[in-house]
């Protein structure tokens, strides 16, 4: 459709006809306050924050979802628009606790800002709390009901994005609130912990269980050698939880950053990712090839997805690979190979995780993942609470040198790095798998298999293994996940091999990321571990040197009996 | 056929239900079988014949005495003497409040004094369960006169010539509400009949579909030929269990001969009506939310646009028309747009069906021509104000209407006059209050409904409508200053700029009418004082309100 013209303050404005007054008044550098709008969740025009005034209208009309047209004009900053905006965010404030300096969400809170933008100064309404309990009742998330301003985006994120649902608004009138169903508790609810609705709450009302105390007293313990594995997408998000532009790559500085703190150790999920890509791969061979198990195979690194698929397919569970995510292989290898070649009592180890996700704060306290004869892993931190340390000791991370990861553990090749973006996956284990099929190397082209990248939420590809063709599929985020899985349970998927990864983007898109996470910030974090990948002198796991050790002094064999025993394990159905 | 020679019509609207219209109906079944008359005698169980407050009500024809408040006692008078003998029982009989009586014998206008019948033009006179009554009045003649020999446009056209504005509170002329949806084009489109009638104190569509579901059927299937809609929903109030038994036994009946369903009237257009109960939430009266509860969702009014229709239910274009606007259809369509044009004001055309209660002698079910006064109802119709009190306030349109003064008796009761006081016509509640009640504790019953239904989606409605009640409570407390009823009018006008849909929007609508016409009164109180006694420091109940007993029960025993 061609554009159209209209009036915003006074100036023309050229126009594309599908957008809202909003994005129209975006264009030309008006930015309009929005609260319960955001920009990959739609606008559930409830706010009453973004209303202007559309001449011919006798009501002010919400600027996030008002449709532009012909003609159209419309005013945004006269006194009755004024108003009607510090009128709802004072009411809003009226009904939310002033506990902002102790709040997890200080100075990373839309409502805070907007009341300082607004200067408002006095609350004409007594304040009024819900006194409902806080919901600890998770090792992931947190949610004080008290904080809640009814905006719904933990909703829009919960049902529209991840198609679980587990949010809705209770009650009516005052007394509307967002919680599970009947108030019930996270706990038990089929919440899968990923975390997508801290990044979507506008303010304090649902945040990431805060770990880092039990670090700082690990630390602090002399006894305990502490040892930290990075996640790989936090090289690409950290930088901008501290306040660098997205995408920006900072693997040294993270490392450098660790080591100040007072890790003991710095090694690298990737190096664990390029393991999981030798038991995965040769697990998807072994299906193929034996046919004693279901295909597709689905991946299991996510642990977001691990809680779906319990609680929405546990009977296509036999579907999910037996490989343990790349985070619990990481802890079982540190208190076991690790501990006797370092010569360190594994009771005496602390194994802390960089993780850009929640839902890993509950996975590495699972019965499963305890094979080391210990909690393998012990503390997840997530990219926000490394975030807080290192601002709380006052590290200028943006000037710190860059540094490396320490041996064994922290070598890794680009095939771990890719695991963080949605399809890096998939493209690790076809490098490694065509080569294990056909005997062959991949020339620096054939590496990159571009079919299995990019945000579209299902891709699916055919790779030509000589002669013998697999064919896959990508899903990322939990609503098209569940797309995925509705074909394979009618029998006609034609996939072999299928990775799933909970969250939007893939792990550079974790529930906990940065807060102010979007899709286009995704894109970027993705890009960068492409980049970190393209970098990197080894780009196949087979080839990472230290995963080849750990093989020939300790596991002998991708599927041997011990890799069983430390790195596989089976879910078994949740009720839901 | 057989005849006749005397009619019984027990009023069956629920009003007299409630009062044991059932038992009273059955004792004269027996007393005339015992007397032998069931072969002379036959006896009508109707729709709602008016006044509420004095039922069981019972009409005997040819004579049309009009007997109130019938006990089961007073059976074997009415059939020993009166039908028997043909000697009226006087004791029983209602005479001095006469001009309510929805009198359906169109030859006494005396008894119709200023009321005009056109949506109720069967209510009262004939069986609701009966096709064929509903037939032999002309029913379903509008609709063959539309699918055989009518262009769905020219029936928009009809509609559109005839000024007909929807009843439901909006006015939106609902012709062309129609040309939009039947210009749009879809798979599928859809009707809507509103009868989630929520406002506090209107009954009017419950009496409509309760003493004649056929016409409602009947407008349902002309308005879905106009725009292309094959399928109509009537979404009614889960409570009304009689409205709902009528209208599904007249559904099947119609179906049985063949008014709805596949090919109607031979024209190749098939219409069919299927039954939706709402589970009792006042927004779900607001047409989006009452499409979200229809899908299964959470009752929340939809941000507009789009508008339902161009994307209602599930996404299809829908119309939706309130009760009373449908049931003015086959009459237009039948009789001609000029001859509707006949009644009300050139702006307003049409009658307005109100339920008149309150503080007024004559309570009950009323149909009026738009642009009487107010004087004329409460005084004329009404039979004026019990006790010889002084009439204090009018509230028009149940709780999101606006309140009338003494200054505005003499205002004509239509859109356009009743705008520019304020005010709104809205649903067709006419709450008569008299000089007993005080203002501040009209206002504050009037916001606790408000809180109490607040869907609670957008924020100066839900936030808003607690601290207006907050404030008015602290009024009623005797507690409250200047600066508070200032915030109350700022808050108030923000909710009516900007909430999200027409119950936030309507809160100030009674409110300021309260605040401008009660200046003084309100003034009082600042100061400690309730000029008419009822509010004092520190109530018992904080919520007790003399009003809202006055509202709730309709004044209707």
């Amino acid at each position: 459709m061609s554009d159209i013209t209209l009036t915003i303050d006074g100036k023309s404005v050229c126009a594309s006809p599908e957008m809202t007054i909003l994005e129209a008044a975006r264009t030309v550098g008006i930015k309009i306050p929005t609260l319960c709008w955001h920009e990959d969740l739609g606008s559930p025009s409830v706010c009453r924050v973004c209303v202007v005034e559309i001449e011919g209208q006798n009501t002010l009309q919400p600027a996030c979802s008002y449709p532009v047209s012909q003609g159209m004009t419309v005013r945004t900053n006269t006194p009755r628009v004024r108003n009607a905006r510090r009128m709802a965010i004072e009411l809003l404030l009226a009904h939310h606790p002033d506990d902002c300096l102790s709040c997890q969400r200080n100075l990373k809170c839309e409502l805070q800002q907007l009341a300082a933008d607004f200067g408002i100064r006095e609350i004409r309404f007594e304040r009024v709390s819900r006194k409902i309990p806080r919901d600890e009742s998770t090792p992931s998330l947190v949610r004080d009901a008290d904080k809640c301003i009814n905006c719904r985006r933990c909703i829009e994120a919960c049902e529209k994005i991840q198609g679980v649902a587990v949010l809705s608004t209770v009650n009516r009138g005052f007394d509307s609130v967002v919680l599970p169903a009947f108030g019930d508790d996270l706990d038990s609810v089929v919440c899968v912990l990923c975390g997508q609705c801290t990044l979507a709450c506008p303010t304090g009302a649902i945040v990431e269980r805060d770990d880092t105390g039990r670090v700082w007293d690990a630390l602090a313990d002399p006894n305990m050698h502490v040892v930290v594995q990075t996640a790989p997408a936090i090289r690409a998000s950290l930088g901008e939880e501290l306040g660098l532009p997205a995408g920006s790559i900072v693997t040294g500085k993270l490392v450098a950053a660790l080591r100040k703190i007072g890790f003991d150790r710095v090694f690298d999920t990737d190096f664990a990712a390029d393991l999981t890509i030798m038991e995965e791969g040769h697990e998807l061979l072994d299906r193929i090839q034996k046919g004693n198990a279901p295909l597709p195979l689905l991946t299991s690194c996510s642990p977001g997805w691990i809680n779906f698929v319990e609680r929405f397919y546990p009977d296509l569970l036999p579907h999910v690979s037996t490989c343990k995510s790349p985070q619990q292989m990481f802890g079982a290898v540190a208190k076991t190979y690790y501990a006797e070649r370092a010569d360190i009592d594994p009771a005496r180890i602390f194994v802390v995780s960089i993780m850009p996700c929640t839902a890993k704060k509950y996975e590495c306290q699972r019965p499963e993942m305890r094979s080391s004869g210990f909690q393998d892993v012990d503390a997840v931190l997530t990219t926000r609470e490394l975030g807080r340390m290192i601002r709380e000791i006052g590290i200028d991370f943006d000037s710190l040198p860059e540094e490396e990861y320490d041996a064994p553990m922290g070598i890794s090749t680009g095939a771990g790095a890719i695991f963080g973006a949605t399809g890096g996956v998939m493209e690790a284990a076809l490098r490694t798998v065509y080569a294990v099929v056909t005997g062959r190397e991949l020339s620096e082209d054939g590496l990159e298999f571009h079919d299995v990248r990019g945000l579209e939420g299902i891709k699916e590809a055919e790779v030509d293994l000589e002669g013998a063709t697999v064919r896959v599929a990508i899903a990322h985020g939990l609503g098209n996940a569940r797309k995925v899985m509705e074909t394979i349970r009618t029998g006609e998927a034609p996939w072999q091999f299928v990775e799933i990864m909970c969250c939007p983007g893939g792990c550079v898109g974790g529930g906990g990321q940065p807060i102010g996470t979007v899709m286009s910030s995704r894109a970027e974090r993705g890009q960068a571990l492409y980049e970190v990948d393209r970098e990197m002198p080894l780009r196949e796991s087979h080839k990472n040197p230290a995963v080849l050790a750990l093989y020939q002094e300790f596991l002998d064999w991708p599927l041997s009996e011990r890799s069983h025993e430390l790195l596989h394990t089976h879910y078994t159905p949740k009720k839901s | 056929m057989e005849f006749y020679r005397a009619h019984v019509l027990v009023c069956g609207g629920f009003p007299c239900v409630a009062a044991g219209c059932r038992a009273v109906r059955g004792e004269i079944e027996r007393s005339v079988k015992e007397h032998g008359l069931e072969r002379e005698v036959r006896i009508v169980e109707t729709g709602c014949l008016g006044p509420c407050d004095l039922g069981p009500i019972v009409v005997v024809y040819p004579e049309g005495t009009v007997y109130s408040r019938v006990s089961v006692d007073d059976v074997s008078e009415i059939v020993g003497e009166h039908l028997m003998k043909g000697r009226p029982v006087r004791r029983l009989e209602y005479t001095e409040r006469l001009p309510s009586v929805s009198q359906a014998d169109h030859k006494r206008p005396d008894y119709f004094g200023i009321q005009e019948r056109i949506v109720l033009e069967n209510v009262g006179l004939i069986d609701p369960d009966s096709i064929e009554e509903y037939i032999a009045r002309d029913g379903y003649l509008g609709a063959g006169m539309a699918l055989t020999s009518m262009s769905p446009d020219e029936v928009i056209s009809a509609i559109k010539a005839s000024g007909l504005r929807g009843r439901g509170g909006a006015a939106f002329p609902t012709g062309v509400k129609l040309g939009f949806t039947a210009r749009v084009e879809a798979d599928q489109k859809y009707i809507i009949c509103n009868a989630d009638e929520g406002e506090p104190g209107t009954f009017k569509d419950r009496l409509i579909l309760e003493g004649d579901p056929h016409k409602v059927i009947e407008g349902m299937i002309i308005l879905g030929y106009s725009v292309g809609a094959t399928m109509g929903y009537i979404y009614i109030r889960g409570e009304y269990y009689l409205s709902i038994e009528r209208i599904e036994r007249a559904i099947a009946e119609a179906r049985r001969y063949g008014l709805l369903g596949h090919d109607l009237f031979g024209s190749g257009f098939s219409f069919d009506i299927e039954v939706k109960k709402g589970a009792g939430a006042y927004v779900c009266g607001e047409e989006t939310a009452l499409i979200e509860s229809m899908e299964g969702k959470r009752g929340e009014p939809r941000q507009k646009p789009p508008y339902p229709g161009t994307c209602g239910l599930w996404g299809k274009p829908t119309v939706v028309n309130n009760v009373e606007t449908i049931a003015n259809v086959p009459p237009i369509v039948r009789n001609g747009a000029d001859w509707f044009r006949q009644f009300g004001t050139p702006t307003s055309p049409g009658t307005k069906v109100y339920t008149l209660t309150g503080d007024v002698n004559n309570k009950g079910l009323i149909e009026v021509p738009m642009g009487i006064t107010l004087r004329e109802v409460i005084y004329g119709v009404g039979g004026g104000i019990p006790g010889g009190r002084r009439f204090k306030m009018a509230q028009t349109g149940g709780t999101a209407g606006g309140c009338l003064s003494e200054t505005h008796l003499d205002i004509p009761m239509d859109y356009e006059s009743l705008q520019e006081t304020g005010s709104a016509l809205g649903s067709g509640a006419l709450l008569i209050i008299d000089d007993s009640h005080c203002v501040v504790d009209i206002a504050c019953a009037l916001l606790r409904f408000f809180e109490h239904e607040s869907c609670g989606q957008c924020t100066p409605c839900r936030e808003g409508t607690r601290r207006l009640h907050d404030i008015f409570r602290k009024t009623r407390e005797l507690a409250a200053t200047e600066k508070d009823l200032k915030l109350a009018r700022e808050l108030a006008g923000v909710m009516q700029a900007s909430s999200l849909c027409a119950l936030g929007q309507s809160v100030a609508v009674p409110l300021f009418t309260i605040m401008d016409h009660y200046a003084d009164e309100i003034e009082a109180h600042l100061e400690g004082r309730c000029p008419a006694g009822v509010c004092r420091p520190n109530p018992a109940n904080a919520d007790e309100s003399a009003y809202e007993t006055l509202q709730a029960g309709n004044g209707i025993r």
